[in-house]
């Protein structure tokens, strides 16, 4: 195995097929007789539909069918049924099920017409009358109703160890102080789209915008009662999803139920306005009380935490497990309260929960420094857990010391100034800030398949998804520098339920899980070439053992001597095979259990602030991860600067706006809701610390989807503190709230 | 988007007669602004009038010593015009300042001038809104209103133009040559949009079947000593929550002419000539220029969210007018 093409900055594999418009996303598949699908949508946050009037819009010539909860064909019924494989507990939303309104902009009707612009255009004549009632969508008013959930989907907060409240009533020094963290909206690049084919035989094929096709596959089947075998569901590119694809959306259940009632093949893609009628980042409240000792050691920390969820689920996130992994402390207790509202169910959004909390905590973390007098970063070090509290476990590795010492030169931290309000630069006020943070390193259970053929190309399959992360491209790594292969002579396959199962693309697991079974199919690939090479006459590998052997160029030899080898395609041309096939599965290993298994960050952030009119310049960020081993430092760069992009969004800009009167999110478009432009967007540095770990998973990779956002809101908060002396405690920070 | 017919005009006239004779016509030019309200069925002309094909595209000396920026110009290539860079500095900066690239090669000087609002309820149907379908009621008021006006507003709309570039046009004090059924007329900027009052729906004075030809720029461009501050929720690419549009004529430290005009705050570019001329003849201080802002800003109202516009507008004058005092004349 000498490739090396692990920890090559390889360039994407698809990048081509993304640039020249190869690659299709789920709205692209165009096939014969595709009719469109337009959804209304409610204007009432809550009440019954009184009467649904479609005489209009169907008498437009070129309609098909407005399909309502009235005239809508037979489904199941039972919320089972409806529970797709990232349900949280409750009762799941069922799109035209009843008159029922349970939140503002909730599918009423969906318009079939022949083509997009008259199915538009007739969605504008639907008339419906409602019946309103009283909605509930302010979450400050309804924080007195906050209910701690039968059920957590998230971690269970951790219990409470040692006796938090009489040590923070005898700490010398404290901090008490509560936190807003906005609802937020995905937003990726592609609107969700789905475009579902039936055909004469009754088979479905379905294209989906999704995190995991198994997931659409499993809801489908399931809420029309359709046999697996029926349906195919497939999805081989998707322009961004950041947690919005995990469940499959109200498009892929009205394309689908538009395609059985018609029997034809129906596109219904959501508008950008649309893409705020669904999931989201729970708008969360967080107490924080924490008291240290004068020489700065951290003698108790309490969390309390008001999140938003819907009237129909219990959302939670891991907003509570932070301080237990990130600070050493006796004394820690936390409570974790959803507040329900009239509106849809809140979903997770990239580091759900880690964003919210740790922006929190090291927000509040910092605000106890400043009153110790202490630097920031020297109050981190003092206080350094190696040991995950919240399950007494020790880490499977922790590198962020590390990311501390190389980020904080790199910075130059060491010149830091003290004093908040200190450092200016004409009318900006100049600050620094710091912060850090971690998320989870998980595996999960996946298959793959390996197919090699004697020209000795290798094709890889697994049911996972590419969302932008590079999966393809960290696949044809691991499989390629397993087997020896020069990348070209590797395809892999994904998005697809005609291949070997793999989870949702979610939770940073996929180089983990997915990546675990490409590498063990490949194992399986090379010991099968060397026990057919070990048949052949006067085989120079006779005795060898897998061990003894080096996979190289597309042949194997022995590592004592590299003369004796042969190719893969002599070996299958002598044992007389056209291919060489494997399919497995992995799991993680018992010994992960005995582990705290997370990723680290830390984040040092400039801003410059415009003392009189308030307007915020990141000017620099310098971000040290600790995230095992980087298969490819290229496309694992990318995930950390965009996710460092957004750090910046959710710092400074990102905010969906409630209108409490109508229960209604107005600034549903991007002009309205802000994220970065290049502008705003000014130096950012990727460190990768080393960072070596055997038990995380066989490739010894933590996952970098999320890990790089954590830190970054809070370090900018923390420098806007440093330039101006003022502490923002309510996300985002406009300029408003510095004048 | 409602179904609608489209036809295309080569000519001035023959573009007026048609808009005329068709009710609910409205004309397209760059349509970034008309289109996007079209789909979202804010707007529903039954009839489109394409002027692209005018003549109206040239930027030109004008006979007063200033330049006449045809219609059709694009923001762009009117941003750009080593004229207009030379001697109206302010309109380049004012217009650079918005949208992005690829709109501005799009958007003409003329549509700019009819941009509407971007309150968030205008932009949704399903909400009331007294400009898009008056007598419905305003929902800014009392719901979100960040981006909306603080002066010359009424209680049944509380929107704002929210132009870059007529910010520096009114602040020049151009004017914009029209011609309708009626015959040829000039509007001055100061008189072209209108305060909503109790008629939130019209923007302007322009009259429906009236065609804008072309701005004149008078031959004082304040070239040696202006500024344009745009205050916004980020770097680039949205826009303003407060503009100000300053032009000073300076005599040493003495200054003779001052222009402020501001931009984010009212459904019209905002000046006071009344204030302008305390500076007349004054220092060009912080503390002039204080006092200034505050005149502006006086009775200025609040609706909440847009508070803190009231603040933000009298720093961002200040900043406007050192900025333009400290420039290196270039005389
Ligand atoms: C995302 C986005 C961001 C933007 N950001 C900014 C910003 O930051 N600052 C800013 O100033 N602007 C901004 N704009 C607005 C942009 O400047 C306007 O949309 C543009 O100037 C309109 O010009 P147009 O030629 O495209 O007008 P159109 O859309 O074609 O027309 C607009 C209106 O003017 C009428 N009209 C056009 N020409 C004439 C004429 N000659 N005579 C009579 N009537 C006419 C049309 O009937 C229509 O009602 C932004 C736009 C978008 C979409
Ligand atoms: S401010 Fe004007 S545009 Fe906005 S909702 Fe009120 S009436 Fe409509």
């Amino acid at each position: 195995m000498s490739t090396n093409q692990i920890g090559k900055p390889t360039n994407r594999v698809d990048g081509r097929a993304k640039v020249t418009g190869e690659a299709k996303y789920a709205a692209e598949f165009h096939v014969p007789d595709l009719a469109h699908g337009v959804v209304v949508n409610s204007a009432i946050a809550k009440g019954k539909i009184k009467k649904i009037d479609t005489s209009k819009a169907m008498a437009v010539e070129g309609v098909f069918k407005v399909i309502t909860h009235e005239n809508r064909k037979d489904y199941a019924c039972y919320d089972k049924d409806f529970k797709d494989m990232d349900a949280p507990p409750g009762s799941p939303f069922r799109p035209l099920y009843n008159g029922n309104i349970l939140f503002n902009m909730q599918p009423v009707a969906l318009v079939v017409a022949e083509t997009l612009e008259l199915a538009r255009y007739a969605a504008t004549l639907v008339e419906v009358a409602y019946e309103e009632e009283a909605h509930e969508t302010d979450f400050e008013a309804n924080r007195g109703e906050a209910y701690v959930p039968e059920k957590y989907n998230s971690t269970t907060p951790p219990k409470p160890w040692g006796n938090p409240e009489e040590a923070l009533a005898k700490a010398d020094v404290k901090v008490e102080v509560e936190y807003a963290h906005p609802t937020e909206h995905h937003n990726p690049m592609e609107m969700h789209a789905t475009v579902a084919v039936w055909e004469e035989n009754g088979k479905l094929t379905v294209y989906d915008k999704i995190q995991g096709v198994e997931n659409t596959l499993q809801y489908i089947t399931s809420s029309f009662g359709l046999p697996k075998e029926k349906v195919h569901v497939l999805s081989p590119f998707v322009g961004g999803a950041f947690g919005s694809g995990l469940r499959p959306q109200y498009q892929s259940f009205l394309a689908v139920l538009a395609a059985l009632e018609l029997k034809r093949p129906v596109r219904v893609m959501l508008t950008r306005p649309q893409m705020f009628s669904f999931g989201h980042r729970p708008r969360t409240t967080q107490r924080f009380a924490l008291g240290a000792s004068k020489d700065g050691k951290l003698e108790a920390l309490i969390q309390d935490v008001f999140a938003e969820t819907s009237t129909f689920e219990d959302y939670s996130e891991d907003v509570v497990i932070w301080p237990g992994l990130l600070y050493k402390c006796d004394n820690m207790k936390f409570s974790h309260k959803l507040v329900a509202l009239d509106e849809y169910t809140p979903l997770d959004m990239r580091a759900p929960g880690g964003t919210t909390g740790i922006f929190a905590l090291e927000s509040a973390v910092d605000e106890l420094a400043y009153k110790l007098g202490m630097d920031p970063l020297v109050f981190r070090l003092k206080n350094y857990t190696d040991k995950d509290q919240n399950n007494d476990l020790p880490f499977s590795s922790k590198e962020l010391r590390a990311c501390y010492i190389q980020g904080a030169e790199k910075f130059g931290w060491e010149q830091r100034s003290k004093e908040p309000r200190s450092m200016r630069n004409g009318h900006q006020l100049v600050g620094w800030g710091v912060a850090h943070g971690a998320w989870e390193a998980q595996q999960a259970k996946a298959s793959a398949k390996a197919v090699l053929t004697t020209d000795g190309k290798l094709t890889i399959s697994s049911a996972t998804a590419d969302i932008g992360t590079g999966t393809y491209t960290v696949m044809t790594q691991i499989a390629a520098e397993t087997l020896g292969l020069p990348l070209e002579d590797v395809t892999f396959k994904l998005g697809d339920t005609s291949l070997p199962f793999a989870p949702l693309e979610g939770g940073s697991k996929t180089v983990s899980t997915v990546g675990s079974a490409v590498k063990k199919v490949c194992e399986k690939i090379g010991e099968k070439l060397l026990r057919l090479a070990q048949q052949q006459a006067n085989s120079p590998l006779k005795d060898a053992e897998l061990k003894d052997v080096t996979f190289t160029d597309g042949r194997l030899h022995l590592k004592s001597d590299t003369a004796k080898a042969v190719s893969f395609k002599e070996i299958m041309q002598l044992g007389q095979r056209e291919q060489l096939e494997e399919e497995v599965s992995s799991k993680p290993s018992e010994e992960q259990k005995k582990f705290a298994r997370f990723a680290h960050s830390v984040a040092f952030v400039e801003v410059k602030v415009d003392e009189d009119l308030g307007a915020i310049q990141v000017s620099r960020i310098v971000t040290a991860i600790a995230g095992g081993r980087i298969i490819n430092p290229k496309t694992a760069k990318s995930q950390i600067m965009g996710a460092a992009v957004w750090g910046i969004g959710v710092a400074l800009e990102e905010e969906s706006v409630m209108d409490n009167n109508y229960g209604r999110f107005m600034n549903h478009d991007l002009e309205k809701y802000h994220v970065p432009v290049n502008a705003d967007v000014h130096d950012i540095d990727v460190i990768f610390v080393e960072e070596q770990d055997t038990i995380v998973n066989a490739l010894g990779a933590k996952g970098l989807g999320e890990i790089g956002i954590v830190s970054i809101a809070p370090a900018i908060v923390n420098a806007v503190f440093h330039a101006t002396g003022k502490r923002i405690r309510h996300l985002p920070i406009k300029l408003d709230k510095l004048l | 988007m409602k179904p609608f017919t489209y036809s295309r005009a080569n000519e001035e006239r023959a573009a007026v007669k048609e808009i005329a004779a068709s009710k609910g016509a409205k004309f397209i030019a760059g349509g970034t602004n008309l289109l996007d309200l079209m789909k979202m069925n804010v707007m529903q002309p039954a009839h489109l009038v394409d002027i692209t094909h005018l003549g109206m595209k040239a930027i030109e000396e004008n006979q007063a010593g200033g330049l006449r920026l045809g219609a059709l110009v694009t923001n762009a290539d009117t941003a750009y015009h080593p004229l207009v860079e030379q001697r109206y500095p302010l309109l380049s900066h004012a217009i650079l300042a918005g949208a992005s690239a690829q709109l501005r090669n799009k958007a003409t000087d003329g549509g700019n001038l009819l941009q509407r609002t971007r309150c968030d309820y205008f932009y949704d149907t399903q909400t009331a809104c007294n400009k898009r379908e008056p007598g419905t009621g305003c929902s800014a008021i009392k719901g979100y209103n960040r981006n909306l006006a603080i002066l010359g507003t009424s209680e049944y709309c509380i929107a704002t133009y929210p132009s870059d570039m007529a910010v520096a046009l009114a602040a020049l004090e151009a004017k914009v040559n029209v011609t309708g059924p009626d015959g040829d007329r000039v509007i001055p900027m100061g008189d072209f949009h209108r305060l909503p009052g109790d008629t939130p729906h019209i923007d302007t004075n322009l009259q429906e079947n009236e065609l804008i030809t072309s701005i004149d720029l008078p031959a004082k461009g304040f070239a040696d000593h202006y500024a344009y501050v745009k205050v916004r929720d980020r770097a680039s690419y949205a826009f303003a929550l407060v503009s100000v549009a300053a032009g000073l004529e300076l005599d040493g430290d003495t200054i003779k002419e001052a222009r402020v005009a501001l931009g984010g705050v009212a459904q019209k570019p905002w000046r006071l000539p009344e204030a302008e001329a305390m500076l007349q003849g004054q220092q060009a201080s912080k503390e002039n220029f204080g006092k200034v802002a505050a005149a502006y800003l006086q009775g200025a109202k609040g609706y909440g969210d847009n508070d803190f516009k009231i603040e933000l507008a009298k720093r961002a004058i200040v900043r406007a007018l050192l900025l333009a005092t400290e420039m290196e004349g270039k005389s």
